[in-house]
């Protein structure tokens, strides 16, 4: 059945394709909801756009981001990784007890500790979903447990302290190049790298169609169970990344480091447009989502409403997002089935 | 819950090799009358006796002191706030569905609560207050995931983070305590003349109701059916949608009691009470061998899931092991409550493609 697409009859008013398409690319509209939430606050409080204040907005979203990278491969598969902020803490207090106890180790040798360790964490998250065939909620459920037991153990009430760790590494914590936050440089370096890589080669485009349709996906001749398992390894190393930095950041770690960081990636990936069941949305989107939840963080502390209303509005904001999805999904199948009708008649 | 990577796929494609197994079990069920129930999903409670049987006896063998009265009190006070928010989140399981929000539920009452008793209301009129609290909360998770059709794994991660922070907003980082001595004795003495705590007293009760509703009422064969394909559910008549809303109506205001009995179990009102308390409750329900993807499992099964549980962290933490390693545990005993029942279909499926590869030369 051949339907019309470019219908003069059903093309829509120009401000309403104006939204449309605002709509549809989450990334600009989340940019502008960015945008607005730093102008409200600046008006409320002009010191929130001093360069310490967006240096430090920038800092605190990097770790976010780099999480939201590897949560949004995941979740683009249909299916969702929770150990990330037991996997974030567990390598950074490795790392940080390398760095105790062998005081002169080259910093990449530190990031690279900490990437190990969470590509072993994404292996066995890998593993138990793929051959074990049960839906990684509960996998990941189970393993952000035991992650953060086997960290508590290791941990054993004694935390690392910033005279323990190299200065040249802490340094990347606070550095800047250009103004720019070191932090918030190589975050969006990895925002962009896997963002083209995402969209431009085939593996990657592979795990869309596997969230779209796993059946699909299988018949078309994906190696889905080889793609899902290489994607949770990936996002285990980057969380092993996001440990490292975090360390940088923190300078300290105990046994919480990370606690409940889980929930805000999965908030920040979904409100930054990635679809919750998966084949659609992009890194970018969800990087930005990341700065989202952080500016608002910052902006509940810069205009004195408590920080105690930051969880809550992190949760109100997942369910608009998820609340919105859904019902631009419901207009444009509305659209679709009209159009058909239009074409059928 | 859809992670059709694993499961769903009833509907869009040809039945796996577990799935055939799954309806020739069924068909031959109905063919062979009553007690077949015993013989198709008794294994995994027969496992699961093998698995109280062996808590018991390790508790027995690492304490002297563990199957003592005063030792069974406290671990009523430890599994009962669980067992309790456990009972409605196995019919929701039951259903296909999940629901994440149930310790940010009991947080949110406890703070209620107490910032109500601290702004003077008479406490019964403020639990009841909490209660219907509870009503709204659940309901509202109830109407995301039925009238606007939301995942319900995406709308309760968000209510678990939104109900903590409402609890946060309500309460801060202070707490509430000096409850009358009356209601406090929750925490330090055990229903008269038994040994049972008043949450596990009131598991055991509403266990029973629950189990004779999921296993012989219309409502709970509803549930069931529902869980086993909601398509063929809705075709029959069943009203999927509105018991769907009922049950999650239900978690709320359970979770909403489990809250204030955890309220005056510790005697105080804080805003982070039972924080991932969550895991314990899933594990619970998973363990006991509801299926994950719904309309298998038995109320006996998570009752003797309760008694491993608390019995294991009972026994755990007779011999000083710290909260966060016993974590460990529950972690691992929730993956290999899903992993289990799989790995029969995973191993058959492996064997089936050797068994290909050899007659194919």
């Amino acid at each position: 059945m051949m339907v019309p697409i470019t219908d003069r009859a059903t093309q829509p008013a120009p401000w309403r394709r104006l939204a449309t398409v605002l709509f549809r690319a989450r990334e600009v509209s989340i940019l502008l909801v960015v945008l607005a939430v730093f102008g409200l606050t600046t008006a409320y409080n002009t010191s929130f756009a001093d360069l310490l204040s967006v240096q430090q907005l920038l800092v605190g979203a990097s770790v976010m981001m780099i999480l939201a990278v590897g949560e949004t491969m995941v979740i683009i598969t249909r299916n969702v990784d929770l150990s990330v902020g037991s996997v974030l803490g567990l390598s950074a207090y490795v790392i940080g007890d390398l760095f105790a106890h062998f005081p002169n180790l080259p910093v990449i040798l530190g990031f690279l500790a900490g990437v190990g360790v969470g590509l072993l964490c994404g292996v066995v998250n890998g593993a138990i979903v793929v051959l074990a065939r049960v839906p990684s909620l509960v996998v990941t459920l189970g393993t952000l447990y035991v992650i953060r037991g086997v960290d508590a153990i290791f941990v054993n009430g004694v935390q690392i302290n910033p005279s323990s760790i190299p200065d040249s590494f802490l340094g990347i914590g606070y550095e800047t190049v250009l103004d720019v936050p070191w932090m918030f440089v190589i975050a969006s370096v990895l925002v962009v790298i896997v963002g083209y890589i995402m969209r431009t080669f085939r593996p990657a485009r592979d795990l869309y169609a596997i969230g779209s349709d796993p059946q699909a996906a299988l018949l078309a001749g994906v190696p889905v169970r080889r793609r899902v398992f290489f994607t949770f390894v990936v996002s285990g190393a980057i969380a092993g990344l996001a440990g490292g930095l975090w360390l940088a950041n923190f300078a300290t770690v105990s046994s919480v480091a990370g606690l409940g960081y889980e929930l805000l990636v999965v908030a920040a990936v979904v409100v930054g447009g990635v679809a919750i069941f998966g084949g659609s949305g992009t890194v970018v989107g969800a990087a930005l989502g990341a700065i989202l939840l952080n500016t608002i963080n910052q902006a509940l502390v810069a205009t004195r409403i408590s920080a105690f209303w930051d969880e809550a509005l992190a949760g109100a904001l997942l369910i608009t997002a998820i609340a919105f999805d859904r019902y631009v999904f419901l207009r444009r199948e509305r659209a679709l089935r009209v159009r058909l009708a239009h074409g059928l008649s | 819950m859809a992670f059709p990577e694993t499961k769903g796929t009833e509907t869009s494609a040809g039945p796996t090799a577990a799935e055939v197994a799954d309806q020739e079990r069924v068909l031959a069920a109905n063919t062979a009358g009553h007690g077949w129930r015993w013989q198709s999903l008794g294994r995994w409670e027969v496992a699961l006796v093998g698995f109280v049987i062996a808590t018991i006896l390790y508790g027995a063998a690492e304490s002297h002191y563990f199957l003592s009265g005063a030792n069974f009190f406290d671990f009523g006070l430890n599994i009962g706030p669980i067992a309790l928010m456990a009972l409605p989140l196995t019919f929701i399981v039951m259903t296909g569905e999940i629901d994440l929000s149930v310790a940010s539920t009991l947080g949110l009452a406890s703070s209620l609560l107490g910032y109500l008793f601290e702004h003077g209301w008479p406490l019964p009129v403020a639990i009841v207050t909490v209660l219907v609290m509870g009503v709204i909360t659940g309901s509202f998770n109830g109407i995301l995931v039925t009238r606007l059709g939301l995942p319900s794994l995406a709308v309760t991660i968000g209510t678990l983070t939104l109900y903590r922070g409402i609890a946060e907003i309500i309460l801060g980082s202070s707490s509430v305590t000096g409850f009358p001595n009356a209601y406090d004795t929750v925490g330090t003495h055990p229903i008269p003349h038994t040994q049972f705590t008043w949450t596990l007293g009131i598991f055991l009760v509403l266990a029973i109701v629950f189990g004779v509703v999921l296993h012989a009422t219309p409502l709970g064969r509803s549930m069931v059916a529902i869980g086993l394909n909601k398509e063929t559910a809705f075709f029959s008549g069943i009203r999927v949608k509105r018991i769907k809303l009922l049950l999650y109506t239900l978690s709320g205001v359970i979770c909403a009691a489990a809250g204030v009995l955890w309220t005056f179990q510790y005697a105080t009102s804080r805003y982070d009470a039972g924080t991932g308390l969550e895991l314990d409750v899933v594990t619970v329900v998973l363990f006991g061998g509801i299926s994950i993807f719904g309309g298998r499992g038995t109320i006996v099964g998570v009752m003797m899931a309760v008694c491993v549980l608390g019995g294991i962290q009972s026994a755990l933490t007779l011999i000083n092991v710290s909260a966060q390693a016993q974590e460990v545990v529950t972690g691992c005993l929730l993956i290999v409550s899903v992993v289990l029942p799989n790995s029969g279909a995973t191993i058959g499926q492996l064997r089936a493609r050797w068994a290909r590869r050899a007659g194919v030369p």
